[in-house]
């Protein structure tokens, strides 16, 4: 609807105001302003995913410059969805996916409720909770590293303090069973206040009327919070997650400094892998297929999760 | 005789020297690894340039990135190092993709001779194919895997008396894998000075090369072969050999029963960090590290010593260190070539050694003083006469990461036995060497 | 004192939701704050065993962090009496300032690098923006959908062809490759972001404009953009906040010129092993920027964040 209005602008104006604008129609404005972002993302985005295309049906590897390159068609495809280590890894990845959006959405959520209440201070507060998404993720990885440390790191003091079990007893890094959870907690404690600023700007998109009417209405807080605050504030929450979701699928720095993919291999992302096969093994060619896969996996999956988050909206 | 060969000597120093000044004076770029060694290098080159009239930049890369980024270098031929002190591990991919200059003619014109190097340095840091007379690096700084341990806790009569009641034995350096585990569970939850102690500190790392460096510590020694012909990639029965089997299941237990906890992903930064803190009677790490150690004000001095990594059914140590390369992408090859010529001569490898590298020159080993130069320096002779290296072919990284996965899945992660985790490894090293098209 | 607005909270509800963020916000300050102090902390005081709350403050972790230094014997020592209080640190360890360390380079990098690419980022977005929201354009939603497309592809997916290509351009290692290839990554954020706020800026104002004579760069940049002011302002952040902190296309193309210092900093090599107090002075140093950022544009955080692409 509103997209009529644009183009009866843009299409009025230049009759009136022609001379004004040396001879550039809209048009031709719209392409000067657009192009060189389409331009710049050409270059850096779709020139190498098509040259990354092309190298999956090869065995280059670009350590070997000598090498003879070969066409191996599908072979690169057919040998990672065939082994069970790439399904060990998609595991862990989703593992640590939906825990994280899980935590972050939960805490995240509820922090921004809370702060909507407006308390004294609430804007203080609020700068404090965002400080540990300002940090680069290699820093935190490696500094939580230092803090899950059972001798010398802070954690296990810590949690030992409020349960009164043996500090040095438990191994947030590296126990199988422990270590994906030590990564989500480290996600978790870097990124809910992204989710949660998100979910701040919807509340206060809310406006105060609907409310009111409510009361008049006579409806309860706890139906008021079913019926108003969270139809109004899912679009939002549900673009949270389509950020973080897409971010944590490519993340790996954090990870690759706390745990190296261990122990063993059980938090070994496709991220990491993936940059293992590229750039430790140089196995190009593999690699660009597991990329390709890879991009292709968030690609399906968001696309579907836009659709949905474009339902949503138009409710 | 002796006076000509000096005479000759010097007069060919003399003419490097004019040749020098005559020609251009160049910056050169010297890469490598950032660690205690290469401030030692720093120092050192400051008489070269003095000498030379070139300039030396450095560029010291930390050890997590220092693969990544120098091979990431290399294969894009870019031209940031003109000499560049690169891993023993990647001389084979160095010299069959033309990375590093070839070295032979050089060495025949300036009279270097491989024969004044330690042989086992030689063979590892500067011969591809392994072996055969064809160099792509000088040695520069010999290393191996060895031990350090609290000389004031082996030495405290009570500890002394509790070990001897408990095993029988004299607490004293160990003399074998075995002993050395025993005494490692012995320290163990002991407590000492108020804290709690643990064993030894051991490498587990498993993003890069950690585990590997530090189960080699174990398989050497217990017999273990990479192929049972040289050359042949022929595995089987080697790799899984029934020495690897009880080796591997012995760095398993050590792991289990004598180290600290939490150290399920340490390499050598957490082995420092572990002995220093005082949580350990013992760790394992590069000698390298041995002069800051020894240096350290809290833990060093008369509270550690030194010994080489424990023999079992032979001796064996894991072989670290590195050669120096010219990068063939370089513009300024005959500077960066004076350079391993000034680096080459006795006089320089004897101060190399004094400021804390690890000098391979025989004349610097095998001078008299020299075992009594350092506590530790004994002990590196000894390391460097049963050192044994991983995989040099231009495929290592793939092989090694094959091995990282299978060993911390075994060691650390629990899963499965050492039987399996060797056989697997098998397959993932054939299929490295199928694609190679070297089976 | 009770309000007669029923969409105002309570006192009680107002002090419980207080109470409650505050402990959260106490919480997740530990690790920052463990950070702060461990850069005040000698080396062997850090990595003690059970950690110290309590030390004596030091600031041997800055020194070390912006010094290179080098170990002397004891004659050179007795003869230079240390010249000022950093050197008198590190005499402790028989050690002397040789020069300053490669910190104060990889930071203005970061500097040079962050605020460029965010720059770079505003400015082609904001255009971009702009054209989206006002003019018919072909395809508008497929490339919409193009531009954010980008931004799910793993940086390593396409770090390969672009190291290929950096390095046949010459522009490995550049700060130039570096600003491009972040605002790279960053424009399909800006632009869907700064879409939003344009949207939201009534048309009429410019129609006016247009009416009064003015040009359409005219009434861009004369009416457009301060009243987009609150948006580019929170944009600008989280695209500085991205390129400030990235680390995988840092630590593969950058090297001796143009590395910033996320790459760098966990790394810090003291005497053997890391210098935590070095590696926390760092990373304490290097917040304090983006931290500076984001409070003067806190105001406009919260705006930023509505993601324009929700309001249509």
């Amino acid at each position: 609807m509103s997209d009529r209005t644009i183009d009866r602008v843009a299409q009025a104006t230049p009759v009136r105001v022609a001379r004004k604008i040396r001879g550039l129609s809209d048009r031709a404005i719209a392409w000067i302003f657009i192009s060189p972002t389409i331009f710049l993302l050409l270059a850096i985005n779709i020139f190498p995913l098509i040259w990354t295309i092309q190298l999956s049906f090869t065995n280059y590897k670009a350590n070997r410059i000598g090498r003879e390159v070969k066409d191996v068609g599908l072979r690169n495809y057919e040998r990672i969805l065939t082994d069970t280590d790439t399904w060990l890894n998609m595991q862990a990845t989703a593992h640590f996916l939906f825990w994280t959006i899980f935590f972050q959405v939960l805490i995240g959520f509820t922090l921004a409720w809370l702060i909507n209440k407006k308390f004294k201070g609430n804007d203080l507060w609020t700068t404090i909770i965002v400080l540990p998404m300002m940090l680069s993720p290699a820093v935190v990885g490696n500094f939580w590293k230092f803090l899950y440390q059972p001798q010398i790191g802070l954690f296990n003091y810590i949690v030992s303090w409020f349960t009164g079990k043996e500090p040095s007893s438990f191994e947030m890094l590296g126990s199988v069973t422990l270590a994906p959870w030590a990564i989500v907690i480290v996600d978790t404690w870097m990124w809910t206040p992204f989710v949660m600023l998100i979910c701040l700007a919807g509340l206060r998109s809310i406006p105060d009327y609907i409310y009111e009417a409510a009361e008049i209405d006579r409806a309860s807080k706890l139906r008021q919070f079913f019926t108003i605050t969270i139809p109004m504030v899912l679009p939002f929450l549900m673009l949270a997650v389509l950020f973080r979701g897409i971010e944590n699928f490519k993340m790996f720095d954090l990870v690759v400094q706390l745990t190296g993919g261990g122990p063993g291999s059980v938090t070994e992302l496709t991220s990491i892998n993936l940059k293992r096969e590229a750039f430790e093994k140089w196995r190009t060619g593999y690699a660009s297929a597991y990329a390709i896969i890879l991009f292709v996996t968030v690609f399906g999956l968001a696309s579907i999760y836009v659709k949905a988050l474009n339902k949503v909206k138009q409710r | 005789m002796t006076y000509f060969k000096l005479a000759s000597a010097s007069a060919m120093v003399l003419a490097a020297t004019t040749l020098s000044t005559r020609a251009n004076a160049e910056d050169l770029t010297l890469c490598w690894a950032a660690w205690d060694p290469a401030n030692a290098l720093v120092e050192l080159s400051k008489e070269f340039e003095a000498e030379s009239g070139h300039t030396m930049n450095f560029e010291f890369v930390p050890w997590p990135n220092f693969a990544d980024r120098m091979l990431n270098e290399l294969n894009s031929g870019g031209k940031l190092c003109d000499l560049l002190i690169g891993d023993s591990q990647w001389i084979g991919g160095g010299a069959e993709n033309g990375h590093y200059v070839k070295l032979n003619d050089f060495f025949d014109a300036e009279g270097i001779s491989m024969d004044d190097f330690a042989p086992a340095t030689v063979y590892a840091y500067s011969t591809w194919p392994k072996g055969t007379p064809n160099y792509y690096a000088l040695p520069a700084m010999g290393d191996a895997n060895g031990w350090f341990y609290r000389k004031d806790w082996f030495e405290d009569p009570e500890i002394q008396a509790a070990y001897k009641d408990a095993t029988g034995q004299d607490l004293r350096e160990p003399q074998s894998q075995k002993e050395l585990l025993q005494i490692a569970q012995f320290f163990q939850g002991r407590e000492i000075d108020g804290k709690t102690v643990y064993g030894a500190a051991i490498f587990t790392e498993r993003g890069s090369e950690g585990i590997t460096m530090g189960v080699t510590g174990a398989l050497y020694p217990w017999g273990f072969k990479y192929e049972n012909t040289p050359g042949s990639y022929d595995m089987e029965g080697a790799v899984n050999s029934p020495e690897a089997v009880e080796a591997l299941e012995f760095y398993k237990e050590f792991y289990e029963t004598a180290t600290p906890p939490g150290y399920t992903n340490s390499y050598m930064g957490e082995s420092l960090d572990a002995f220093k803190s005082g949580q350990v009677a013992m760790a394992m790490n590069w000698f390298a590290f041995f002069p800051g150690l020894y240096a350290d004000p809290n833990t060093g001095g008369d509270k550690i010593d030194f010994f080489v990594n424990p023999p079992q059914n032979q001796p064996g140590s894991t072989l670290g260190g590195q050669g120096i390369s010219v990068v063939s992408y370089s513009d300024k090859q005959d500077a960066a070539l004076e350079y391993i010529k000034w680096f080459a001569q006795p006089e320089v490898q004897a101060k190399w050694w004094e400021l804390g590298g690890y000098s391979a020159h025989n004349s610097v080993l095998e001078d008299p003083g020299f075992v009594d130069s350092q506590p530790f320096a004994g002990d590196f002779l000894e390391a460097m006469a049963g050192v044994q290296d991983f995989w040099q072919e231009p495929a290592y990284a793939e092989l090694l990461l094959a091995m990282q996965k299978r060993i911390h899945d075994y060691v650390v992660a629990d899963q499965g036995t050492a039987q399996e985790a060797l056989d697997l490894l098998i397959e993932d090293w054939t299929e490295v060497f199928e694609d190679e098209g070297k089976l | 004192m009770s309000s007669f607005s029923v969409t105002e909270p309570s006192n009680r509800s107002k002090w419980i939701a207080g109470a409650l963020v505050i402990g959260y916000a106490l919480i997740t300050m530990i690790p920052l704050v463990w950070i702060l102090l461990t850069g005040f902390k000698s080396p062997a005081d850090a990595i003690s065993y059970p950690p110290k709350v309590v030390f004596e403050p030091t600031l041997e972790g800055y020194v070390n962090l912006f010094t290179t230094r080098t170990r002397q014997t004891q004659e050179f020592l007795d003869a230079n009496p240390p010249q000022n209080w950093a050197d008198e640190i590190v005499r402790q360890y028989d050690m002397v300032i040789v020069g300053p360390s490669k910190f104060g380079e990889r930071f203005m990098n970061s500097v040079i690098i962050g605020f460029g690419s965010t720059f770079l980022s505003i400015f082609l977005g904001t255009l971009a923006a702009y054209a989206f929201s006002r003019f018919k354009v072909p395809l508008k939603d497929d490339l919409l959908f193009f531009i954010l497309s980008t931004r799910m592809m793993p940086p390593v997916a396409v770090a390969i062809p672009i190291f290929l290509m950096f390095r046949n351009l010459g522009l490995s290692d550049t700060h130039l490759g570096m600003i491009l290839l972040y605002t790279g990554v960053n424009i399909s954020l800006a632009v869907w972001l700064l879409k939003g706020f344009i949207d939201e800026i009534p048309r009429e104002y410019e129609e006016a404009a247009l009416i009064d004579g003015y040009t359409r760069f005219q009434a861009f940049y004369k009416v457009v953009l301060p009243q987009a002011a609150t948006g580019i302002a929170s944009t600008a952040i989280f695209c500085l906040i991205f390129a400030w902190n990235e680390y995988a296309f840092a630590v593969l193309l950058t090297s001796a010129n143009a590395q910033t210092a996320p790459p760098f900093i966990p790394t810090i090599i003291g005497i053997g092993g890391l210098d935590w107090p070095a590696v926390a002075a760092g990373a304490t140093i290097f917040l304090i920027p983006v931290m500076i950022f984001t409070i003067l544009m806190r105001k406009h955080l919260l705006r930023g964040i509505t993601f324009g692409a929700v309001r249509k």
